[in-house]
């Protein structure tokens, strides 16, 4: 089934600069993995080593975050549009712990 | 890339810092709308953001979708860009950890203000890089008042 995702601009520049891309998907899963085959730079900005969305990024299908339906496993149909949103999480450095940075190689 | 930078008006700069004293010694957030385009970022407004993380607030935030939503939502309208976010960091530098490279994408700018024991110092930007092993400083450039591009 095509259904669309809209690409967050910060990733357009992956993904050919597109705003949204049509896909053949039956779950959120599989749309996020055949989005992710076809512009394989967009993969580590979405999914951490281990291979599942970072903890920060935000899957919706239509309005509902998939967090509240089936997660990953969320079925979606012809003319569903899904939406990568970021939450925005960042943290001064824990007290006494200041990291090097830029970090040396 | 080449380098980057970022013109940010001085009524914006002023409210980060404001933004910061006034959370101390808790973090603050909130989003950056502006344009983008030709090698030139402007920041245009700022709209700040609840702190949705209750655990430790200190020294994390966390800015739920729904908000991201809607700043997005808010600059569409202003046909602006959400451009970047800023964040505090309480008697810490001015620059990001290691939690804010791993919670973060390419492209936006981030800008981060150092607050130290209640008083706002140094304001920095910066981007993470496309392998995301590291940010790149992006040079602030204060101006008077949004200029447009
Ligand atoms: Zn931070």
């Amino acid at each position: 089934m095509a259904v669309k995702v809209i690409i967050p601009t910060p990733l357009r520049a992956y993904a050919d600069k597109r705003e949204s891309i049509e896909v053949q998907a039956a779950t959120v899963a599989e749309a996020l993995a055949a989005l992710t085959t076809q512009f394989g730079d967009l993969k580590k900005h979405l999914f951490a080593e281990d291979g599942k969305l970072r903890s920060f990024v935000n899957v919706y299908v239509n309005d509902e975050d998939i967090r509240y339906l089936q997660r990953d496993q969320t079925s979606v149909k012809a003319g569903d549009t899904i939406s990568i949103v970021p939450s925005i999480a960042g943290g001064a450095p824990k007290r006494g712990r200041v990291f090097p940075w830029p970090r040396k190689r | 890339m080449s380098a980057v930078r970022l013109a940010v008006p001085d009524e914006v700069m002023r409210r980060i810092r404001a933004h910061g004293v006034d959370t101390y010694p808790h973090e603050c957030c909130g989003a950056l709308l502006g344009r983008d385009g030709d090698g030139r970022r402007e920041v245009i407004e700022l709209v700040p953001l609840a702190n949705h993380r209750d655990d430790s607030p200190r020294n994390r935030f966390e800015v739920m979708a729904d908000d991201v939503r809607l700043a997005e939502k808010m600059a569409h309208e202003k046909r602006l860009e959400l451009v970047g976010w800023y964040h505090s960091h309480p008697d810490s530098p001015a620059r990001p950890s290691e939690y804010d490279r791993d919670h973060a994408w390419p492209w936006y700018s981030y800008v981060i203000v150092s607050v130290q024991k209640g008083v706002a110092c140094d304001v920095t930007s910066w981007r993470l890089q496309e392998d995301r092993a590291r940010y790149e400083r992006e040079e602030i450039e204060t101006v008077a008042h949004p200029v447009g591009i």
